[in-house]
Order: structure tokens, then C-alpha cells, then sequence
């Protein structure tokens, strides 16, 4: 394991009653990196991403997170909105979330939240309309444009987020999580249900992440093809335990892997290998 | 009561007699034996104690008839205007008219309202009927903070309204505070019962937090009454204070208002006074709530009744944000407590009851979740409808409820069934109500 | 009546004589489950209707008053044509009192709730409100505004203990209504676990497009969640007018928010629990009323479903919600 690893998982395990949804995993996302978590279905991915996102309490394990600053936090200590807040922790869900009723414009905005609260001094400041409070929301809108044009809907701002093509509906809700200006950004499944243009742009999307606010980045992801595109470390899961890991290359040619795919799930197996060729 | 048959709008076969005629047939069965015992029968409790009773046949046989006859009307008004009655009742571009008239509605309405008292001096009726109008928009105003904007349902909202009633009532004849003094206390001490009753019970989801918060409400009201020392229990507390405007009272004697400025005292100048004084609270409350909503706070309000998964995934404090909305409408609540409290100059538990909260959220909910336009015209509506009706005397809340469930088939969104952004870069779309979320809490 | 518990409206005072230690304590016991029994039948139809459609029956308690007064109407009319067997009368009025007391049921759901079966949260919740406002006025407006008391129907009992003056009695009023609690229940659940009825509610709770496929008439179903409900209910007004003697048009506010206090303390959705969650709070009311004081018996009743609520979110026997993230 890398000695720069923005976030290590060390022998995470989570139990739901008697069924064990994640058996003592361990692995590490390197800094500024493409980390992907793959798997079979039902092998716990979405599960570690609850639990690095606050969203469950781990059974047992530790969830160590180091800042650029050099600051570690320890995820499993803090909960539900803190690993946002404190530990700047962003993610996106497998079944997107967005403020439906809410301009695409305003979901940038919410996400702004913590940041636009002390500006707005707790409310009283942006209640009498100070300037200060008038030049941070203009800097929060101008960056909400800044994503909305890099994800190609600044035409669409103030459209409804519920009324938004799938594709964009995915885009912006990454595009929010960015909006917290987060060190790690966790996907569920960035992909699912994209064309493959929309995919391609997805991977540009991600990549340009990466590269511009060196961010680094943990997903989930079931289209082998991209996960073989962008990741540069990939972690594999099955039955809630790692089973391999590796680059992309490594991964693929396990035949531990294969055994796994094909005992789950045929389809995604063939997809496995001829994503390879 | 008119019961409709049990076969839903099955046969579309145009006009078909015989089947409308089975129809209401059946609805007047059910009719029958419905009314039968209730109206069939009176029992009284007879002078020794002893249960007595008397038949009405002629009264049943009337009801069952009415429903025989109001069933055919309303069947052959049903093919009349197609499958679907009640939701064709308000045409599509009626409805798209209201919204754009909106823009022009508003304005209009507030030239009106401030205008009311210079129309109408001379009739006390109208400015008493104005100023309880406008004490529910305010009440209206602030439940639509918690339930509108946070989607936080909240079912003992009346409970706010007494302890800033109350608030009022005790300091002012206590301690002799003036209502200037009383009433931001009233609204503090209203909040701070909010953040107290809230903070437990804003985990809790849906209706287990719309029974909690009934429970509150009723809770409120039974200490009321059985604290007597304290409250005066069921007698009530009376003799508050009228409020003076700014120290001056509005009474005949020589430091009143009308002396000081030279004319002739009459009493309604006090009536115009409280119209406009629960006229300047209620605007309060809704500018305070509109420019909330383009802050951060109102935003991650709206945001949380979107999506409270999301709102905790991007590092929103929701417990906090929640407190902060339940405070908010509580605060409102209370200011309309003691605007109550002095306007009445007597206060007791019975003016507190779940029906109160039961009224306000249904103007909210009637108004179309979360907007302002919306709640006052629902609590013209609903107020302006009740009053209408006193005539009815007895039947009044069997005519409300019923109202009230024929309201909700006809716009279970409301009258104002858009949402409006509260940031936009190019243009301001109104947003369909079909996206936006009633919220879970 | 030999003993009257604590009355379900909140104005009444508990009047038999202070006892001391474990004689008192017996009393009240018995005094709890019977009132217990009464909240556990509404309870039931709350529980029913929030389980297969998703929303609080505010109606239910005013369905629950309408059955007393049902039951007391049809209780005159056999008394002054002379019937005299007591059994034969109580079996009349329970069945009359049901069937009637049924269709009001279903009137509301046709009415109110059905036209807004798909429609958003809050529009069926506000409508049961108004259908609420609607029965309780209809029976001030029908029956008038005063008590209606009835004189004792069922007398005697049985004397459990004797001790320095202090009785514990079990009446003849209270074995009828534990009994037929007990009796009703069993029925009932024997409905919901086997028959089709039962089957088809179950699945509509589960997922009622998948149901409505599978070719279970979903409206029909859910009707008959309502008709059932109300029926109980009206056994409750029953028991209510027998053992406390007397109804009136305002009964069913509070003991309605009681009854759904205990569904929820039960676990809402979950039949025993309704029994149960009454049950605990019958006695949680008829003991803080002898120990404490009458007058704050609501507050605690209340207060304890704001305590349990808080630390036992899904109530006694409720299942566990997980989150979907």
C-alpha cells in the first residue's frame, strides 16, 4: 500500500443481524487517483461506501482519511453529515438524488451550504442583506456556473432537476457533490444507465476532475469498460471480502475474478473479458 | 350525505338510464340504512335521568330521497362533463391563467387589504372579519415555513399560538409589561418552546411526527387548564392589556390617541389600529420567509423536504435545520398569540383546540405547499367560507368538512400548484409541483 | 355499575374508595386491561388502515363514536319493545351496531379517501380531517349536544378479595368486554393469517401494483380494511357505552389520538401490537390516574408516546425500518 493514500480501510466489517455484508476489508485510494471498487452483485460495495459516508456504522475497523494538509481524520468516528462537513468526504448514490423540485442552478447551491452559512453570518448577516453576504452568494452562483458549464448545462440551469435528461441528472448531481470542494469524491455507480457517448463523456468528466482540482476519487462501478478506462487501481469484491487487486490489467487477468463473475453472473463475466480485447 | 355507488365509472356506454337510476338506487340504500338509526331515531336524556326517544321517519325519508335525487344529478353531471368530474371542475387554462395572474394578484391584493379600513370604517363586521382573516394568513404564513418549505408535518401547531397568547396575557397582567415589550417575548418564548419540543422529536419521521406533534399541541393544552394557578385552568386569563401604539392607548380619556391628535374619539379607531397592526406582523412573516428562502438556511430547508439523504450527504447539519424551521414557524406562531391575546383581551384553553391546527394546515396545505400567495388566498378562502356559512349555525362544521374533503379531491396540490426558484441565472421558471417533494418528516 | 374506571374523555374522576398496597393496585389492574381492551379494538383499525394505505384514519375515532351511538339507539328500540334476555339483546345490538357501523366505514373510504388514493401525502390526511370535523357534527347535529347516559344493563359481579373493608371486584360489564376483546381478536386474526381476505390485505401492504397484477382487487381489499376496521370500532363503542355508561358526539377525538397513541406504541402495521400498545395504555392512564393525578392522565399517556417514540422508533412489535440509501 502506498504511503500516500488519501483514504486506507483497514479491516472494515459490517453485520447486518446475522448476515456479514463486509468481512474484514482492507485497502487503500491513493491521492489523486481513480480508485475503483468492483464486484459481482450483493458483494458489499455499496455497503463500504455507507459506511465510509457515514450512512452506517461499521461493525468493527478503521477508516483512516489524510488531508492534503496532512491531517488524518478517522472516518468511523464521525457520522451522517460530519464526514461531509469535516472530513470533506462527497458522494453520489446509485439511485440518484437530486432536489427534484429544485433548479439545477439551486441544487449547486445547497451544496454550497456549510460554506454560504458563515458567509450569510448564521442567517442574521444575509437577513439585513450585508454586502458581504451579497458578494459571497454572487461567488457561490459563479460557481455553480463554472460547473454547470463543465458539465454542459448552464443552458439548463434553471430547469427543474427532476425534468433533466437521466444522463444530466447524473452529471449534475457529481457536479454537486464537487460543489462541497471535497479531497475524496465517492461515486455509486456513476454510469448506470448511460449511453456509451454518455459514458465517454462521463469518463472526460471524471478525468478533468482528477486532473484540475486534484481531487481524488473512489467509485463503484459495474460498466467494466470504463472502470477498465479510468481507474488506476482497482479493488475486487465478492461475498463482502476482497478477492483481488491490482491494476486494471492485473484484475482482469485474475482468474479469481473471472471464477467470480462467472459464479455471479455470466453476462458480466463475458463483459469482463471482452473489455480486456 | 351522499353516497356514491360502489361500481366506479364503468359503463361509459353515453347515457344509459336505467344503470344511472340502479346507481343511485344503491346510494340511496346506503343512504338508508346509513341514517337509518341516526336519523331515524332522537334520544334525549329525558327529565328524571331516563333515557328517552322519539321517531323522525319523515326526516329519514327526506335524507334518503336527497340522496336518491343528488346522486342522478351528479351522475348525469359526471357524463355531462366526461369520466373524470372533480378534476375537470377548474379548466386547464383557468388554471394556467391563475398562474399567470399571479404577478398581478399579489399587488392587487395588498393595495386592497391596506385599503380595507379607509372602504370599509363604518362597518365594524367587515374590519373584525379582516383582521381574523389576516390573523390565520399570518398563522398560515408561519405553519408554511415548517410544513411548506421544510416538510416537516406538524399537527399541534395551535400550541405555539397559546404559548404566545399566553406569553403575553401573564407578562402583561402580571407585571404590567406593555404589548410592545411582550410581543418579541412572546415570540422568543414561543421558539424556544419550538427548539424544546423539537429537538427530541425531529428525528422522527411522517406521521410519527405529525401524531408527536399533536400530542404536543394536546399536552399544551391540558397543562393550560389544569394549571390553574397559573393559567386561571378552563376560566381563562382576562383583562389584557389593549396596546397602545407606542405608549399612547387608544382610549377616550385625555392622553388618549384621539385627544392628543385633536378628534373626536371613536372606537373604531382601535379596530383599524389592530387591522393594521396584524397586517404589519403578517407582512413581517412573509418577508422575513421570502427573503429566508434566498438565504442558505431557507434553501437547505427546501432542500431537506427534496431529499434529507442528500442534504446529509453534502454537510448539512439536518437536526439543526430542522430545529431552525420548527423555530421559525413557532416564533410566527407566537407573535400571532399575542396579537390574539391583546386583541381579544381574554384568552382560555378552548380557543387552542386541534381543530385551530387542524385550520391552519389546512390553509397551507390548500394555499399549495410552500407558497405565500398561496396560503393567504386559502386563508381568505377557508375564513371568508366559514363566515359565509355562520348562517348555518349548527351545520357549520359539516359543511367545513365537507369542504374540506371536496377541496383536497379538487387540488390535493393546492391553488398554487408551482414552485417558484429562489435563484436563477437567466430566467425564473416556474417549477410544476408534480416534481417538487411534500418531504418525509 | 359497581365500578367505573377512569373516564376515556378526560373529565371524569376515578371514584372508588382509596385502597392501600397490593389490593389497590389489583383494582386498577383490572381496571387498566378493560380500558386497555376498548383502545386496543380502535387501535386496530388504525393500525389496519395505516398499513395498507399509508395514512392516519383521523375519521376512526368519530367511526368509534358513531358505533356507540349506534349501539345505544338499537339498545332503546329492543328494551322498549320488550325484550328482556340480556344475552339475546347484546347479540342484536353487537351485530346491528357492527353492520351499520361497517357501512360508515366504507362510506368514508368511498368517499374521501378513495378519490385520493394516489394523490400526494398530505391531500388524504387533511381530507380524513374534514370527514373527522363532518361525523362528529352530523351526530351533535342528529343526536344532540348532551350526555347521553344509559342506565346499567349489566349488573353484578364477582369479589375477588376482602381485605379491612377494601374490595377488589371483577364485574360482570368487565369480563364481557375483556371477553369479547379477546373473542373478536381471535377471529380476526385468524382472517388476516388465513383466509383470502387476509392474504390479499397482506399483499396489497406489501406492494399493491404488484397485487393489483397478481389479480387481487385492490379496491375491494382496501374497502374491506375499512369495513373491518369500523366494525371493531363499533365493538369498542359498544363496550364503551356498557361499561362507562354513557356517549356523546365529542368521545371520539380523544379517544381516537388514544387508540392511535397505542397503534403506534404497538407498532403501526402490526395487529398484536395494536392490542398490545392499548393495553399499555388503558393501564398506563387508569394507574398514573390512581397514583398520581386524574387530571394530568392525558399528559402522561401523551408523554409516553413522545418517550417511546424517541427511543423506540418503530414501537413495541413494529418492524424495523432500514434506510435505503
Amino acid at each position: 500500500m502506498s504511503s500516500d493514500s488519501i483514504l486506507s480501510v483497514d479491516r472494515l466489517t459490517m453485520r447486518f443481524g446475522g448476515i456479514i455484508a463486509v468481512n474484514d476489508l482492507s485497502f487503500a485510494a491513493e491521492r489523486r487517483k481513480i480508485t475503483a471498487l468492483i464486484g459481482p452483485n450483493g458483494a458489499g460495495k455499496t455497503t463500504v461506501f455507507n459506511c465510509i459516508t457515514g450512512f452506517y456504522r461499521a461493525s468493527s475497523g478503521t477508516m483512516r482519511l489524510t488531508h492534503d494538509s496532512g491531517k488524518q481524520i478517522q472516518l468511523e468516528r464521525l457520522n451522517d453529515f460530519r464526514i461531509s462537513k469535516q472530513a470533506k468526504v462527497a458522494r453520489t448514490f446509485q439511485n440518484i438524488r437530486l432536489f427534484p423540485g429544485m433548479t439545477a442552478l439551486e441544487n449547486l447551491m445547497v451544496a454550497q451550504h456549510n460554506a454560504l452559512m458563515l458567509a450569510s453570518g448564521l442567517t442574521f448577516l444575509g437577513l439585513i442583506g450585508a454586502p458581504s453576504w451579497r458578494s459571497a452568494e454572487n461567488r457561490a452562483i459563479d460557481q455553480a456556473r463554472l460547473w454547470l458549464d463543465r458539465i454542459g448545462l448552464l443552458e439548463r440551469a434553471d430547469d427543474a432537476a427532476g425534468n433533466l435528461p437521466y444522463g444530466d441528472q447524473r452529471r449534475l448531481e457529481i457536479a454537486r457533490a464537487m460543489c462541497t470542494e471535497p479531497a475524496l469524491l465517492c461515486l455509486d455507480e456513476p454510469a448506470a444507465g448511460l449511453n456509451t457517448r454518455e459514458s465517454a463523456a462521463l469518463s472526460e468528466l471524471l478525468f478533468s476532475i482528477r486532473a484540475d482540482h486534484g481531487a481524488s476519487i473512489l467509485l463503484i462501478e459495474h460498466d467494466m469498460s470504463v472502470v477498465m478506462q479510468i481507474s488506476d487501481h482497482v479493488v475486487v469484491m465478492d461475498y463482502g471480502m476482497k478477492i483481488a487487486e491490482g491494476s486494471p490489467q492485473d484484475v482482469r487477468d485474475d482468474p479469481k475474478v473471472i471464477a467470480a463473475y462467472l459464479g455471479a453472473d455470466e453476462q458480466e463475466a463475458i463483459a469482463v473479458m471482452e473489455s480486456g480485447t | 350525505m351522499s353516497a356514491p355507488a360502489p361500481e366506479p365509472a364503468a359503463a361509459s356506454s353515453g347515457l344509459n338510464a336505467a344503470y344511472i337510476f340502479k346507481k343511485s338506487l344503491i346510494s340511496a340504500l346506503v343512504a338508508l340504512v346509513l341514517f337509518s338509526l341516526m336519523i331515524g331515531i332522537r334520544t334525549e336524556a329525558g327529565p328524571t335521568g331516563q333515557l328517552v326517544y322519539w321517531t323522525r321517519f319523515g326526516d329519514l325519508a327526506l335524507m334518503v330521497a336527497g340522496v336518491f335525487g343528488g346522486s342522478i344529478l351528479i351522475e348525469l353531471l359526471r357524463r355531462w362533463w366526461g369520466p373524470v368530474t372533480v378534476t375537470r371542475v377548474v379548466p386547464a387554462s383557468v388554471q394556467t391563467g391563475l398562474a399567470l395572474a399571479r404577478r398581478a394578484i399579489a399587488p392587487l391584493l395588498l393595495i386592497f387589504t391596506v385599503l380595507v379600513p379607509v372602504i370599509f370604517y363604518d362597518q365594524r363586521y367587515i374590519l373584525d372579519l379582516g383582521i381574523l382573516v389576516l390573523t390565520y394568513v399570518m398563522l398560515g404564513w408561519g405553519l408554511n415555513v415548517v410544513v411548506g418549505l421544510a416538510g416537516l408535518l406538524d399537527l399541534g401547531y395551535v400550541a405555539f399560538y397559546a404559548v404566545g397568547a399566553y406569553s403575553y396575557a401573564l407578562l402583561a397582567t402580571n407585571f404590567g409589561l406593555s404589548f410592545w415589550i411582550c410581543l418579541p417575548l412572546a415570540g422568543i418564548l414561543a421558539a424556544l418552546w419550538g427548539v424544546m419540543l423539537g429537538f427530541p422529536v425531529l428525528r422522527l419521521r411522517g406521521d410519527y411526527l405529525a401524531i408527536v406533534t399533536l400530542a404536543f399541541g394536546e399536552i399544551i393544552r391540558l397543562v393550560i387548564i389544569n394549571w390553574q394557578s397559573l393559567t386561571g385552568g378552563p376560566n381563562g386569563v382576562s383583562g389584557i392589556p389593549r396596546p397602545t401604539l407606542f405608549g399612547i392607548p387608544l382610549t377616550p380619556g385625555d392622553n388618549g390617541l384621539a385627544a392628543k391628535l385633536g378628534i373626536e374619539f371613536s372606537p373604531t379607531h382601535r379596530i383599524v389600529f389592530l387591522f393594521y397592526l396584524i397586517l404589519g406582523l403578517a407582512l413581517l412573516t412573509n418577508w422575513v420567509t421570502i427573503r429566508l428562502r434566498r438565504l442558505p438556511i431557507g434553501r437547505a430547508w427546501e432542500a431537506l423536504r427534496e431529499d434529507e439523504v442528500a442534504c446529509r450527504a453534502l454537510g448539512i447539519n439536518t437536526t439543526t435545520t430542522k430545529l431552525t424551521a420548527f423555530a421559525t414557524g413557532a416564533m410566527f406562531g407566537g407573535f400571532a398569540g399575542a396579537f390574539f391575546a391583546t386583541r381579544q383581551g381574554f384568552i382560555s384553553p378552548e380557543s387552542f383546540t386541534f381543530q385551530e391546527s387542524a385550520l391552519v394546515l389546512a390553509i397551507v396545505v390548500l394555499g399549495g405547499m410552500g407558497s405565500q400567495l398561496g396560503v393567504a388566498l386559502a386563508a381568505l378562502t377557508m375564513i371568508g367560507g366559514f363566515e359565509l356559512f355562520r348562517g348555518l349555525d349548527q351545520y357549520r362544521m359539516l359543511v367545513f368538512g365537507f369542504a374540506m374533503v371536496l377541496l383536497m379531491i379538487w387540488r390535493p396540490r393546492g391553488l398554487i400548484g408551482h414552485r417558484a426558484p429562489t435563484v436563477f441565472l437567466k430566467h425564473s421558471h416556474a417549477i410544476s409541483s408534480d416534481l417538487v417533494k411534500e418531504g418525509h418528516g | 355499575m359497581p365500578t367505573r374506571g377512569s373516564d376515556l374523555r378526560g373529565n371524569g374522576r376515578v371514584n372508588f374508595s382509596s385502597g392501600s398496597g397490593m389490593d389497590y393496585f389489583a383494582q386498577q389492574l383490572i381496571n387498566g386491561i378493560v380500558l386497555g381492551s376498548i383502545y386496543g379494538l380502535i387501535a386496530i383499525g388504525y393500525t389496519m388502515v395505516y398499513g395498507i394505505v399509508g395514512m392516519i384514519n383521523f375519521a376512526h375515532g368519530d367511526i368509534f363514536m358513531i358505533g356507540g351511538f349506534i349501539a345505544l339507539i338499537a339498545f332503546l328500540i329492543l328494551v322498549s319493545v320488550g325484550l328482556t334476555t340480556v344475552p339475546v339483546i347484546l347479540l342484536i345490538v353487537l351485530l346491528v351496531s357492527m353492520a351499520i357501523t361497517a357501512l360508515y366505514g366504507w362510506t368514508v373510504e368511498r368517499i374521501a379517501y378513495r378519490p385520493l388514493r394516489h394523490s400526494f401525502r398530505l391531500a388524504p390526511m387533511l381530507s380524513a380531517i374534514g370527514m373527522s370535523f363532518v361525523l362528529s357534527n352530523y351526530s351533535q347535529i342528529t343526536q344532540g349536544a348532551r350526555v347521553k347516559p344509559v342506565p346499567p344493563i349489566i349488573t353484578g359481579g364477582y369479589t375477588l378479595l376482602e381485605k379491612n373493608g377494601f374490595v377488589v371486584r371483577l364485574s360482570n360489564v368487565q369480563i364481557i368486554v375483556v371477553i369479547t376483546t379477546i373473542v373478536l381478536l381471535a377471529i380476526f386474526t385468524w382472517l388476516v393469517a388465513r383466509t383470502r381476505l387476509g392474504r390479499d390485505m397482506r399483499a396489497c401492504e406489501q406492494d399493491q401494483t404488484m397485487a393489483a397484477l397478481l389479480g387481487v382487487d385492490v379496491d375491494r381489499t382496501i374497502s374491506m380494511t375499512f369495513v373491518i376496521g369500523a366494525a371493531l370500532a363499533a365493538v369498542a363503542g359498544m363496550m364503551y357505552l356498557l361499561y362507562y355508561g354513557l356517549v356523546d358526539f365529542f368521545m371520539g377525538f380523544v379517544a381516537g389520538i388514544k387508540a392511535f397513541t397505542a397503534a403506534v406504541l404497538g407498532g403501526i402495521g402490526s395487529l398484536p401490537g395494536a392490542m398490545l400498545g392499548g393495553l399499555a395504555i388503558g393501564l398506563i392512564e387508569t394507574l398514573w390516574s390512581a397514583y398520581f393525578s386524574v387530571e394530568y392522565k392525558d399528559v402522561a399517556a401523551f408523554s409516553i408516546l413522545i418517550v417511546v417514540l424517541i427511543f423506540l422508533p418503530t414501537g413495541l412489535l413494529g418492524r424495523p425500518e432500514v434506510e435505503k440509501v
